[in-house]
């Protein structure tokens, strides 16, 4: 029996609505203070073509993807403005041997787990937007929301060595930024533990 | 053979299995020898958990209404 408008709204309506706690936390790490307007973006766009949506159990998968372009639109204008990123550098940094270099815990026995447990989530969080988005988004995807470097690749619509070079580099830059928002922020200071 | 530099650059790699077979013995060679660069390994992994321990943002209320609020009024 063919599916009414009305069937296919409320359709729509649940699997979306099932769907906003995760859309909402994987655009957080996307976009930050965006992440509202970018879901709701996401839901008007995946409204207009849930007739595209050929099996029910593909939903989350299908608003991911949507949701992914909706947060690029959104970091388009941020991406045009790169900050400065010095990738030598980056590419040089280990947060492993920086740590034990430096010992900001010297009583420690296990000092790289313990600069590690130093950052809560919003720590984590303030890191992962110092990083531009071009590197962010395949970072996110693929570490904290568990997609594998070819599905990304498909999702942003490019090549797989793409997304394995800037995963690469992202990983450089997010170590370095830990650093370095750890030192900023008093993390490793003996009043801060 | 490959140097700790070379090996502690794919380790990432080598976790996520997108190293070459070629790769992925020379660096399970390198890590069988070389303590420092299994403390890299260890962190990396360390590190891979650390970032998906962060992953979730619970949605606060208001936004969560006012999302609902746009899925409510879809025509």
């Amino acid at each position: 029996m063919e599916r009414t408008r009305t069937d296919q709204r409320d359709d729509f309506r649940e699997l979306a609505s099932a769907q906003l706690p995760r859309l909402y936390s994987i655009a957080r790490r996307l976009v930050g203070n965006d992440a509202e307007d970018a879901v709701q973006d996401c839901l008007l766009k995946a409204f207009k073509r849930y007739d595209q949506l050929r099996a029910a159990d593909c939903g989350p998968a299908w608003l991911t993807s949507i949701l992914v372009n909706s947060c690029r639109d959104h970091v388009r204008a941020d991406a045009r403005r790169p900050r400065e990123v010095d990738f030598d550098e980056a590419e040089r940094f280990s947060l492993y041997r920086k740590i034990a270099y430096e010992d900001p815990f010297p009583y420690s026995d296990s000092l790289h787990l313990d600069f590690l447990a130093e950052f809560g989530p919003e720590d984590v969080h303030a890191v992962l937007l110092r990083l531009p988005p071009l590197y962010r988004i395949p970072l996110v995807l693929v570490y904290m929301e568990g997609f594998l470097a070819k599905e990304v690749a498909r999702l942003l619509d490019v090549p797989l060595g793409t997304v394995l070079a800037r995963l690469h580099r992202g990983r450089k830059l997010f170590e370095k930024q830990l650093w370095e928002y750890a030192e900023e922020t008093g993390l490793l200071t003996k009043d801060a533990r | 053979m490959i140097t700790c530099h070379e090996a502690a650059e794919r380790l990432w790699e080598y976790l996520d299995g997108t190293v070459d077979e070629d790769d992925r013995v020379l660096i399970d060679e390198h890590l069988a020898r070389c303590r420092r660069c299994c403390g890299e390994r260890d962190f990396a992994v360390e590190l891979r958990q650390f970032l998906s321990r962060s992953a979730s943002t619970a949605i606060p209320a208001d936004v969560f209404r006012r999302l609902h609020r746009t899925l409510e009024e879809l025509s």
